[in-house]
């Protein structure tokens, strides 16, 4: 009888314990890159958004830029036995023996933002990254539809050689105005992705382009040189949104400021949500083994000065870009 | 006049002549000027401008480099005086934001000097220090973001003119003017060569070679500081990861085209900020020339080892023999 009592008593305890673990919210373990950007901040704050309201206990780790520390927080999140690993990789190789321990431990990854090589596709669950080529295109795209049949010189600031990124952007952005024959990129010169560089790159290219008059259009890889290249187009006297139609990428706070002020016409969103579309695969992974796919490709959403760029600068300023 | 350009300065004159002609095959109109907005405007008022940054640490740097020294930390304070700027810019006077941002600079100088002249350590490794530590530093004041102001009396500081030039033109000129007729106007400029040239002698010859190398060091810092001012005024913002960023490097190489030696011992302030202009308008030059943007580095490499080679004596004798071998065959 006793016996009976005390067992009964120890399962609704164990009960007791073990409700709050089931139901409990995830714990998951992100290894962030650091603060090597606005946009990488950003990335921080709506992870840590998109965590409280799903009630997740999100454990941010910052590697401050490097993979040694990137390897140690994955390490330490195994060892605490979480629900999930989200990482943001700062180099694409060198991930296989901890990704293998994780797998081991029976945590699941899921990369943001950024693939790796190999794109070893057991060692992960899934990748949330965007597709910086349809970025490109969705610029191109823009452009051409807002051109329409009328001839157009587009002016390219590109991001820095070698980065892939770069790389990309320019490749879909080629792809888009390749089918219009009127739109034709004249001049093309990498800004590194500074608004310094995209300052001086833009002042050479409108003395090249006769003061500017021959430009119908910029396309820069990144918002922040186009931020530079108004700046270059207003000093030459030239009407920056108006004279000359001005596309860009990332969508960072600045760009929608310069909407507002009329100097900027569309940019294509990075956006830096990359933790939702992964809580939510993990959440269902979780609950019902839904495998998610192996990439879960974001939005590349195109914002313009009709979409109210106001409301949009106000709700991105406080996000650390 | 002889003493801020000595006859050696023909190379680098030489240099520039016929870069500027190349530009202008490659850019019909890099020679036209015109007014907007009441402010010169044309490829060769952007040489200028551009150049602005490296011509302003430069004129610190071969002070630096008189002495035997060198100073890797200029990129970094340019990036902490930039972002101190941008930060206070909205809110205190232009007098209290130049003060806060050349301040840091003077700061970071003695703590160079500090390191160099006090303890003794090698300048390549003691400056080492704050190249590294300092954008870190800067990252802190900024928060990793890019801090934007719109603070007209800044602004102007960027993109205002004067009588037609670019402010930051301007500055770099009086800058030019102030150090020439502080070092070469008195024995200062002379103390700092023999510094560099035998410190040990130097000081035996009763040269206060402590002070003159902590000295050098604090004007190095002030000119990177006020550069680093120029560079985020210029783009309303302060980008701490990128402001200044291997400018430390186009200032040593302004400095050596300007035909300074990295052994210290001589110097000529002009001439280096020649060396600035000669690297911007090759700069300039690349941009307007319309091709891909891979081959910039290359371009840029051919250029410096050229006018590196012109000026080599080792050289200059080779071809002075084989002009000699020829004439005697003849």
């Amino acid at each position: 009888m006793i016996l009976k009592a005390l067992f009964a008593a120890s399962a609704t305890t164990a009960l007791l314990l073990a409700l709050p673990a089931s139901a409990a919210e995830l714990t998951i373990g992100f290894s962030q890159i650091g603060s090597e950007s606005g946009w990488r901040a950003a990335e921080t704050s709506v992870s840590k958004q998109e965590a409280t309201k799903r009630k997740v206990n999100l454990k941010i780790a910052d590697a401050q830029q490097k993979q040694e520390n990137q390897i140690k927080a994955i390490r330490s999140f195994i060892a605490q036995n979480v629900d999930a690993i989200f990482l943001a990789p700062v180099v694409s190789t060198g991930w296989d023996s901890v990704l293998k321990e994780a797998k081991e431990a029976k945590i699941p990854v899921v990369l943001l933002d950024r693939d790796i090589d190999p794109s070893g596709k057991e060692l992960y669950l899934t990748a949330v990254t965007s597709d910086s080529v349809h970025e490109g295109e969705v610029a191109g795209d823009w452009l051409a539809k807002t051109v329409g049949g009328k001839a157009c010189n587009v002016v390219e600031l590109q991001g820095t050689v070698g980065a892939s990124v770069a790389a990309n952007r320019k490749k879909g952005f080629d792809t888009a105005i390749a089918k219009h024959a009127n739109l034709k990129v004249v001049r093309s010169q990498t800004g590194d992705f500074t608004r310094a560089k995209g300052k001086e790159v833009m002042e050479s290219f409108i003395k090249a382009e006769g003061g500017g008059k021959s430009i119908c259009a910029v396309y820069a890889h990144n918002d922040d040189m186009m931020v530079g290249a108004i700046q270059a187009m207003k000093e030459a006297g030239l009407k920056p949104g108006k004279e000359i139609l001005t596309v860009s990428i990332d969508a960072v706070p600045d760009i929608f400021k310069a909407m507002v002020a009329g100097e900027a016409n569309a940019t294509v969103e990075l956006t830096p949500n990359m933790a939702g579309p992964a809580l939510d695969a993990i959440a269902a992974f979780k609950d019902k083994g839904t495998v998610p796919p192996k990439w879960i490709q974001t939005d590349s959403k195109l914002y313009t000065a009709t979409d109210d760029p106001q409301k949009i600068y106000d709700s991105k300023k406080g996000l650390g870009y | 006049m002889t003493a801020l350009l000595p006859r050696r300065g023909l190379a680098q004159i030489l240099a520039l002549i016929v870069i500027l002609a190349v530009d202008r095959v490659v850019s019909p109109q890099f020679f036209d000027l015109r007014l907007q907005d009441g402010r010169l405007f044309g490829s060769l008022i952007d040489v200028l401008n551009r150049g602005t940054p490296v011509a302003l640490l430069s004129l610190g740097m071969v002070l630096v480099i008189a002495t035997r020294g060198i100073d890797l930390s200029v990129g970094a304070v340019m990036a902490i005086s930039g972002a101190i700027a941008a930060s206070l810019a909205d809110s205190h006077s232009l007098a209290v934001v130049l003060a806060a941002a050349l301040g840091a600079g003077l700061i970071c100088g003695l703590w160079n000097g500090f390191l160099v002249a006090v303890l003794g350590m090698q300048p390549i490794v003691a400056t080492l220090i704050l190249m590294v530590a300092g954008r870190g530093i800067a990252q802190l004041i900024t928060e990793g973001r890019i801090v934007t102001f719109s603070s007209p009396d800044l602004v102007w500081l960027g993109n205002g003119s004067i009588l037609g030039l670019p402010v930051p033109v301007a500055i770099a000129l009086g800058m030019l003017i102030l150090t020439g007729a502080v070092v070469r106007g008195s024995a200062l400029g002379l103390l700092i060569e023999a510094t560099g040239g035998n410190a040990r002698a130097s000081e035996l010859a009763g040269v206060g070679t402590r002070a003159m190398i902590l000295a050098v060091y604090v004007w190095c810092g002030v000119c990177a500081a006020l550069a680093g001012v120029i560079a985020a005024a210029d783009i309303m913002g302060a980008d701490a990861n990128n402001a200044g960023l291997w400018l430390e490097l186009d200032a040593i190489l302004a400095v050596v085209i300007g035909g300074t030696s990295l052994f210290g011992g001589r110097f000529s302030l002009i001439l280096a900020v020649l060396g600035a202009l000669i690297i911007q308008t090759m700069n300039t030059g690349i941009l307007l020339s319309g091709y891909p943007p891979e081959f910039n580095l290359l371009v840029k490499a051919v250029v410096v080892l050229a006018v590196l080679l012109v000026q080599s004596p080792k050289l200059s004798g080779v071809a002075g023999v084989v002009t000699r071998l020829r004439r005697t065959k003849a």
